[in-house]
């Protein structure tokens, strides 16, 4: 193979030993070149997906984002592969490796839509999303893979090979290339019948001019797309085999432990380290600015020594800060309730609150880093590992070119390994120079990751909606806290008035962008207050919804579907209930019923829940089907169970103990449909997450007339002692 | 090594077994799950002392002469994992919880299988833990 350099894979070429390479060039905000790839499309530079043809008639998939379960390196595999009518058992995936010429400016394209900028007001000024930050990045998240690489790069790269090599087979049999056709990694001379592999015309393919508009298949013919097929990177998740980050291990590699300022920004007064490093195995103590780490031979002694220091440090200023005082302050800033219309015969307001929250990936943090001279190589499992090499080249004051970053599959992502949140990689690189020229493997703590994450916001929703005689909605309104963009304070209905208010309460406490980022607060309030809307007109909460659809048919088909599914409406026994809601998020629709049972002494079980979405196209059936279930049993334990809480500026909670979430004998049944539509795609690994806590809430109340208004459900008494007294 | 050293870091920085995993190290999220003479235990919180004589399993140790326990198997028929991170300790419990119930009902497998998924796989892992039981 050719050495991976920058200039190395522009365009069309051949590799070494023959074969075919093709790239797809992506040009970021310029709305003429959708869905082509341009003639000058190399000298732009920024080439992100990639195809491999090689002699041995193997395809190769290079895919410019990570694995972290939701599946989207197999499903950009299909989405190459079925524009390139390649045999699917010939297929093969690879992450693209960490270097300039992968990022995946695709993501843009993905928010950016068909034309700029219209639609980037709706989705681009998103909370901690800042829409340069993202370029020249090769980011997994936002629900982008597949609508947005996927879209404006698999296939068309894929279409371009397939145009290639047929191209290169009409040479070969002295035909029209309209003459012939590619199946299963083979191009046919319909007339004749002959024919040869992909492998065989690779080399000649590349050769070739790539052509500026090739055409994508249509879908009726799609033979890999549309069908389930397994992921790739499950086999080795089943025995052991797949090296996480913190599985990663080098020769004469040192382990570290680490502990950090409580506070969040507060800075290390004084360590004494001389009882640890007295301990067993250990190396050294390394002072950093707000932190503290043992080097030792083993993780083990590395930690126990931990316990040895009695470090010191500020609080930053933030030591008065508490939930308290931050809701405090929220309901300060929200001030009176938003007006509402003289006329209205019914007006109703309602507070919502919801805490901050960590991703607890299950994987904790690890970096490992080995530091020789002005060169460094870094091994992570992140969610951006262009961002990351940047992250540790600061850290160590290198260019980034001298540093090498190779990333590792992810114990869970879920936003907490997304650009800017690089603190264990900056970490790990200055233990690491410390250290030089010996490699370290630094690995976090439950307690650490628990304590020291990039919270899903705080936030808090005042709103008030008004209701004519008959009940009918003319006003619905909210301030709120904790940040907000269009799409996720969004409501479909009908409705003449609607209004939001965004209002500041700056608080210390570190934010990042929690699967669904803005949504799963706004989807809680939105969806629950409209659903009390509902009852105070006396109307079913799913016939109220309806009714105000008349002009949105897709997201009216997904509320009709999941209320058919859930045979809503029909007769449950006491104490049990069903609620409904439907969200916008990242572009796909997604509406959910949650049936659920309250005993008379308040204890909740959700029993069922029904999910429908339409996010366009599904390009892997089952994988998008376990991205459903995962997201409803994430926002699941959000709802019910989990909450991060400050007192003097630290997080209280620090393990999976005090930030419980659910297990197997909490998971509802789950069924899953999509609703296919002609739609630009939408995203799929945070949309099925803003639904399920409104659901939930929505059933309690039709199963106990208790009104959940804050999160955890489990903060709340749900006994009917409690209900009668209300 | 100290003989209080935690089993997981025996296997994992010793012994080079890092499919066993560290989640939580307070023995709540089942990550570390290991056999210890045929048991599940929670090898974040065993000491090496404690497995000094004894047979551990662990998920490197399920596969027979290359072919994967049926526990395994039934992991890639259902498209079980996401991340994956927490699957090994969840294979091994439930590789125990069969051993002992052949076939299990939803309320055995309910008490068995505490480990924590932050994925959301829990629905397959029930089908599978059935399809297993029923084959």
């Amino acid at each position: 193979m050719r050495k991976w350099t920058r200039r190395a894979f522009i365009g069309a070429g051949t590799l070494v030993g023959g074969g075919l390479t093709l790239g797809v060039a992506g040009v970021v905000l310029s709305p003429s070149r959708h869905g082509v790839v341009s003639d000058d499309a190399a000298d732009k530079g920024e080439l992100t997906t990639w195809i491999t043809v090689t002699p041995d008639n193997l395809v190769t998939i290079l895919v410019p984002h990570c694995e972290m379960g939701q599946g989207s390196q197999t499903a950009l595999a299909m989405m190459a592969a079925e524009d390139m009518d390649a045999d699917w058992d010939l297929v093969r995936v690879k992450e693209a490796p960490a270097l300039d010429a992968y990022a995946n400016a695709y993501i843009l394209r993905a928010f950016a839509g068909d034309s700029v900028p219209a639609p980037l007001a709706r989705s681009f000024d998103y909370g901690t999303y800042r829409l340069l930050r993202w370029y020249g990045m090769q980011t997994t998240g936002g629900s982008t893979s597949v609508r947005g690489t996927g879209v404006y790069g698999m296939s068309i790269a894929g279409a371009a090979a397939r145009e290639m090599l047929i191209a290169a087979a009409a040479d070969r049999f002295g035909v029209s290339a309209s003459e012939c056709r590619a199946n299963r990694s083979r191009v046919t001379h319909v007339a004749s019948g002959r024919s040869a592999s992909f492998g065989e015309l690779a080399t000649a393919a590349a050769r070739l001019r790539v052509p500026a508009n090739p055409v994508l298949k249509p879908p009726a013919t799609y033979t890999i797309r549309r069908t389930a097929r397994p992921r790739f990177d499950i086999p080795a998740k089943v025995d052991g085999s797949v090296v996480y980050g913190i599985d990663f291990t080098v020769p004469g590699m040192l382990h570290a432990a680490i502990d950090i300022a409580p506070v969040q920004g507060a800075t290390l007064l004084s360590v004494d380290t001389g009882p640890a490093e007295a301990m067993p195995g250990v190396t050294r103590v390394v002072r950093l600015d707000d932190a503290v780490a043992v080097v030792a031979d083993s993780y083990w002694r590395a930690r126990t020594a931990l316990d040895a220091l009695k470090p010191a440090y500020d609080d930053a200023g933030h030591g008065n800060v508490s939930s308290a005082s931050i809701f405090s302050a929220f309901d300060k800033a929200l001030g009176a309730a938003p007006d509402m219309p003289k006329d209205a015969a019914t007006v109703i307001t309602a507070d919502y609150r919801v805490p901050f929250l960590a991703h607890a990936t299950l994987e904790p943090m690890a970096c490992t880093a080995r530091v020789v001279g002005d060169h460094a190589d870094v091994w992570a499992g992140v969610q951006d590992p262009l961002n990351a090499r940047d992250a540790a080249a600061r850290a160590l004051d290198l260019d980034v070119e001298h540093v090498n970053f190779t990333n590792l599959p992810l114990g869970g992502g879920f936003g907490r390994r997304l650009p800017f949140t690089y603190d264990y990689v900056d970490q790990g690189a200055r233990i690491a120079k410390a250290m030089s020229p010996t490699p370290v493997k630094l690995v976090w703590s439950r307690e650490n990751d628990i304590q020291h994450g990039y919270y899903r916001p705080a936030a808090m929703s005042r709103c008030a909606g008004a209701l004519d005689g008959t009940g009918n909605p003319l006003a619905v309104a909210s301030n709120y806290t904790g940040g907000g963009d269009r799409e996720s304070v969004f409501m479909p209905y009908a409705i003449a008035d609607m209004r939001t208010d965004s209002r500041d309460a700056p608080h210390p406490i570190r934010l990042g962008a929690w699967r669904s980022v803005l949504n799963s607060q706004h989807g809680f309030f939105k969806e629950s207050f409209i659903d009390e809307l509902a009852h105070a007109a006396g109307k079913d909460p799913y016939l109220f919804r309806r009714e105000l659809l008349g002009d949105q048919p897709r997201f009216r088909a997904v509320l009709e579907r999941v209320a058919a599914m859930a045979d809503w409406g029909s007769a449950l026994p006491e104490g049990e209930g069903r609620g409904i809601a439907l969200t916008e998020c990242f572009g796909a629709i997604a509406a959910e019923v949650a049936h659920v049972a309250v005993t008379p002494a308040g204890t909740l079980r959700v029993l069922r829940v029904f999910a429908v979405v339409d996010c366009g196209d599904v390009v892997n059936p089952d994988s998008a089907t376990a991205q459903v279930e995962g997201g409803i049993l994430f926002g699941l334990s959000a709802a019910m169970l989990s909450e991060i809480t400050i007192a003097r500026g630290r997080v209280v909670e620090s393990n999976f103990h005090d930030f419980p979430m659910i297990e197997l004998s909490d998971a509802p049944r789950i069924s899953t449909e999509f609703i296919r539509t002609d739609a630009r795609p939408g995203g799929l690994g945070e949309p099925c997450v803003p639904p399920i806590a409104p659901a939930t809430t929505n059933a309690i109340f039709a199963a106990t007339g208790i009104r959940v208004r804050e999160l955890p459900i489990r903060k709340q008494d749900l006994s009917r002692r409690a209900n009668t007294t209300a | 090594m100290e003989p209080d050293t935690p089993l997981l870091w025996a296997l994992r920085d010793t012994l080079g077994l890092t499919g066993t995993k560290f989640g939580c190290g307070v023995a709540v999220c089942g990550a570390c799950t290991v056999l210890l003479d045929g048991s599940p235990v929670r090898s974040c919180s065993v000491p090496v002392s404690a497995a000094e004589g004894a047979v551990v399993t662990t998920i490197e140790g399920l596969a027979r002469d290359g072919t994967h326990h049926r526990v395994q198997q039934a992991w890639v028929a259902h498209q079980v994992p996401q991340c994956g991170y927490c699957q090994s300790g969840m294979i091994v419990a439930v590789a125990a919880l069969l051993d002992q119930y052949p076939n299990p009902s939803d309320e055995e497998i309910d008490t068995a299988i505490t480990n924590i998924c932050r994925c959301g796989t829990f629905a397959r892992v029930r089908r599978a833990i059935h399809a297993v039981a029923g084959s």
